[in-house]
């Protein structure tokens, strides 16, 4: 392993950290509720009366802050490399699979951590190997 | 109406947070997976930073029974099974395909880029179709749903 140290940003990343733990913290004690982006979205695929206002805002905010960021700190970096055809299929895999895994990146991988769920630990070591196994397949294996 | 207003707001730090540490560059995602490349661990102390914050909350989150605003205290919990481990493994493979995973998707959508566009048409149907089989199987076990 060779860490990348140019590319290593500390401040920024514990910063934005902090910015989504606080984001989390508003969620569960103001909303009384888990943060969990793919729990929040596939619940607005089947909407119940009453369940739909606050999913639809949380979304919301979520795809309007790039707009406010620019405003303060300038143009959101966001780049895909992937081509079109991988960005489907990796879509679709995100899709279905947190949806029967019960959580994501940040419903297991911050809320559930934060709240010492052994579930979410299993979910996060699980999608954490398999995304270092994929890396190394593409990039070293395949050569992609 | 106030619970709407608190979610917006969630969802706007949310981003923000995904924006500022870097969680929101695939390359920069696809870089931290990349153990036997050049390794970026900034993606460490996001987690760190989100975590400690996180579980200040959920501690008092845990001793209520009603939220700040008076909704019910909504904490799940469930069992770890085959699906749990499918799906985490299936997730694995699409965020380490691209570098996105539901979040980072949400706020690149915001960017207008047609590429963030595609994937999260994707990841709705990947959901669409999660729940398209739950209820064909609620409707054929019906005891058990």
């Amino acid at each position: 392993m060779t860490i990348d140290w140019n590319a290593f940003t500390p401040w920024p990343a514990l910063i934005g950290g902090v910015l989504i733990g606080i984001a989390v913290a508003m969620f569960v004690l103001l909303n009384g509720r888990i943060a969990g982006i793919s729990g929040v979205l596939g619940g607005l695929l089947m909407p119940r009366r009453g369940d739909i206002g606050w999913r639809v805002a949380f979304v919301a905010g979520l795809v309007a802050a790039p707009l406010l960021y620019q405003l303060f700190f300038g143009p959101a970096n966001t780049h895909i490399d992937a081509g079109f055809g991988t960005l489907a299929a990796a879509g679709f895999l995100v899709g279905i699979g947190t949806r029967y895994g019960s959580g994501c990146t940040s419903g297991h991988g911050v809320c559930g951590l934060s709240r010492l769920s052994p579930r979410s630990l299993v979910a996060t070591l699980t999608f954490m190997a398999v995304g270092f196994a994929t890396v190394f397949v593409t990039r070293h294996l395949l050569g992609a | 109406m106030v619970v709407v207003l608190t979610a917006l707001l969630a969802g706007l730090v949310f981003g923000w947070g995904l924006l500022i540490s870097g969680m929101a560059q695939p390359t920069k995602v696809l870089a931290f997976l990349d153990l036997a490349g050049r390794w970026d661990p900034s993606l460490v102390l996001v987690m760190v930073g989100a975590i400690a914050v996180g579980s200040l909350a959920f501690a008092v989150a845990r001793r209520r029974k009603k939220s700040l605003l008076g909704l019910d205290m909504r904490l799940p919990t469930t069992r770890i099974d085959r699906s749990l481990v499918v799906g985490s493994t299936l997730f694995g493979i699409g965020w380490g395909l691209v570098g996105l995973c539901p979040g980072p998707a949400l706020v690149a959508l915001g960017t207008g880029q047609a590429k963030a566009f595609v994937f999260v048409l994707a990841m709705l149907v990947g959901m669409g179709v999660f729940e398209g089989l739950e209820q064909r199987r609620a409707r054929r076990a019906p005891s058990q749903a």
